[in-house]
């Protein structure tokens, strides 16, 4: 099953990849991967847009239209494409500190047009290309290279901040609930609208071995043990929610998408001709 | 004939629209704002897409990621904006992608002296990315000089596959002047050469010969490929240092070892001149200006006008240089152009330079100073 799949959608010569052994990225591709063969979509139409860091690898990876860009700046780019080509669908890949840091501004601002791009960030807790410097959704308290005597900063949760700023499509899912979060994906990239999909990832090479998390398989268990669906997240109190997360498609909202609503302004200038 | 009264952010616009722009993406900074403000209005008139974005680095990001799905595009802005479009374009000339990047220039640094006219984004033209590259930028010095330009710039950055600058003065982007809108056959359109090969045959970034460039396709014709800011080999994956010299020579050649196509300039009473004045923009009328009385006295003075900066025109300015008693640059800055002048000519003959900073014009009057104490002193 894995080779068909690595043979229709992936550029065979380009592997192996870069990612060290033991991390994440690689389970949440084939959730991209996985979730892009479910829903039957043509490779000529898919266009998959990153940015900078180790997930923002995997474009290069894939047999699509793949555009790597410069730091931060996939959605950006990514906004240029869909809104010249609307009929591609258009995936960003990226990162925690890529997206929320660097590119936090870009997405906040693609979530409020409401622009349908689905992205997926690979949130590892941070920087991982550049050997482990702390990021915006580095737990407070944890380490870092840079954050040596632990983080002061607090961390982002990327889904409400997403929901803040206007996405009609939010979901989190965890690369131990792969099908799970091939589901998210899924849901997302058939949104008709802005989606974003937050997939917690490990990284056993920095992450873990700056605050002892163990091997990647403890840290892939941790995440297993640490992540609540939404509705016993409910249920549980602030005491119980120590330590833990939220999984789950936590919200769905249909609203006017940008690159329709553009295209209602050019037809109003072609009426007078019809 | 179609004669109109135009503003010359207004003629950019123009211009773009006539060369095909279909696409631009902005941010609002004086003194270039009318030209987001005209694209906005006109571009869903012909089908083509305004976007305004968050910010000048995002809208630099989107005209090259809508240019990638075959449309022309453009973004247009001024002083500290160019700053923050500089990290994108760096991506534009690496991953070969054209597009059009105005600037109407103001004073800096910084926030400087909003918005008063100034030539300083010279040396930022050619050096505002990092790394070793080469530059196509334009300068025009009229209202129907930036309609042309501007066409001409979607030419160059269609034929050379490369983002062109186009540098204007914020005095010649807000003046208004009569402008002859050029017939169908005064003009050429040029379009991006696309790939004739099957999917399976294509190397994005493989130069077939006698051609300049690779062959571009659009995303989503069926031409799965892949592009980065890395350092690439002919297929576009990343390829490492083995692979860095051969593409950087080959990205900076295509446009070098073009020159004869890419410079243009504007040669005024030079035959028998002694003294040469090097200006470009606004500050070549105040020149042209001063050259016309300075004659009238009897002084053998000139002016060479570069209309294309980036790449200097190197052959023009060393002949130049051997001719002239002295060469004199004029412009809106502390001797930027002078320094890639006195590099061509300094060995041949005196060159000289005369700037200002205080945000206006420098007059006729003052040229002429220039040049008798120059020939008289």
């Amino acid at each position: 099953m894995a080779s068909t799949l690595v043979k229709e959608y992936f550029r065979e010569d380009k592997l192996p990849h870069i990612w060290c052994p033991g991390c994440g990225n690689g389970i949440v591709t084939r959730a991209i991967v996985k979730a892009i063969d479910s829903l039957g979509l043509d490779k000529d139409n898919v266009c998959i847009v990153s940015g900078i860091g180790c997930s923002s690898r995997a474009p290069g990876y894939l047999d699509f239209n793949t555009l790597h860009t410069t730091h931060g700046r996939a959605l950006a780019f990514a906004t240029g494409v869909k809104m010249a080509k609307p009929e591609l669908e258009v995936i960003v890949i990226t990162g925690d500190g890529d997206s929320s840091a660097i590119g936090g501004n870009h997405l906040i601002h693609a979530c409020r047009r409401n622009i349908d791009i689905t992205t997926i960030v690979f949130n590892n807790n941070i920087y991982g290309m550049t050997g482990g410097q702390y990021s915006p959704t580095t737990p407070t308290g944890d380490k870092g290279t840079t954050a040596p005597y632990g983080n002061l900063d607090a961390n982002f949760d990327l889904c409400e901040l997403t929901k803040g700023a206007g996405a009609s499509y939010i979901a989190r899912g965890t690369a131990y609930a792969a099908k799970q979060l091939e589901k998210f994906i899924a849901e997302g990239i058939k949104n008709k609208g802005f989606s974003f999909i937050e997939a917690i990832t490990a990284c056993p090479t920095y992450y873990g071995r700056k605050n002892k998390k163990g091997s990647a398989v403890d840290m892939l268990q941790t995440v297993k043990e640490s992540a609540v669906m939404d509705k016993a997240w409910d249920r549980l109190s602030e005491e119980q929610r120590q330590g833990k997360f939220k999984i789950g498609s936590f919200h769905v909202e249909a609203k006017p998408e940008y690159t329709e609503e553009y295209k209602k302004l050019i037809a109003s200038f072609n009426k007078g001709e019809e | 004939m179609t004669i109109r009264l135009m503003q010359g952010n207004e003629a950019c616009v123009e211009g773009a629209l006539r060369a095909g722009m279909k696409f631009y993406a902005g941010y609002p900074i004086t003194p270039s704002t009318e030209i987001a403000e005209i694209s906005a209005i006109e571009l869903p008139k012909v089908g083509g897409k305004f976007i305004q974005m968050e910010d000048e680095i995002s809208s630099m990001g989107a005209v090259i990621g809508a240019s990638l799905t075959g449309l022309k595009s453009m973004t247009a802005t001024s002083g500290p904006g160019f700053s923050l479009k500089q990290e994108n374009l760096g991506y534009g000339i690496i991953s070969e992608v054209p597009c059009v990047v105005v600037n109407v220039q103001r004073g800096g640094p910084s926030t400087g002296l909003p918005t008063s006219p100034a030539q300083g984004d010279i040396m930022q033209a050619k050096w505002g990315t990092h790394g070793d590259h080469a530059t196509i930028a334009l300068y025009p010095n009229s209202v129907r000089e930036i309609y042309d330009m501007t066409i001409r710039a979607f030419n160059l950055s269609e034929k050379y596959r490369t983002p062109v600058i186009l540098l204007l003065d914020e005095i010649i982007g807000h003046m208004r002047e009569r402008i002859e809108i050029p017939e169908d056959d005064e003009i050429e359109i040029i379009d991006r050469k696309k790939p004739t090969c099957s999917p399976d045959e294509y190397k994005a970034y493989e130069v077939k010969e006698g051609d300049i460039v690779p062959e571009m396709a659009d995303f989503g014709t069926g031409y799965r490929y892949h592009v980065t800011g890395l350092v690439h080999d002919e297929t576009g994956f990343p390829a490492g240092a083995t692979k860095a010299e051969a593409l950087i020579r080959r990205l900076i050649d295509k446009i070098e070892d073009n020159k004869d196509d890419i410079c243009t300039y504007e040669e005024y009473m030079l035959d028998d001149a002694d003294i040469a004045i090097v200006a470009f923009g606004c500050t070549s009328r105040s020149a042209k200006s001063a050259i016309k009385s300075l004659r009238g006295e009897g002084y053998k003075v000139g002016m060479f006008r570069p209309i294309t900066i980036w790449p200097s025109p190197e052959k023009q300015l060393e002949k130049l240089s051997k001719r002239v008693k002295r060469i004199i640059v004029v412009e809106m800055n502390d001797g930027q152009y002078f320094l890639e002048v006195d590099r061509i000519a300094g060995k041949n003959t005196l060159v000289e330079k005369y700037g200002r900073l205080n945000g206006e014009i420098i007059p006729p009057h003052e040229i002429i100073s220039v040049v008798k104490e120059a020939y008289n002193g």
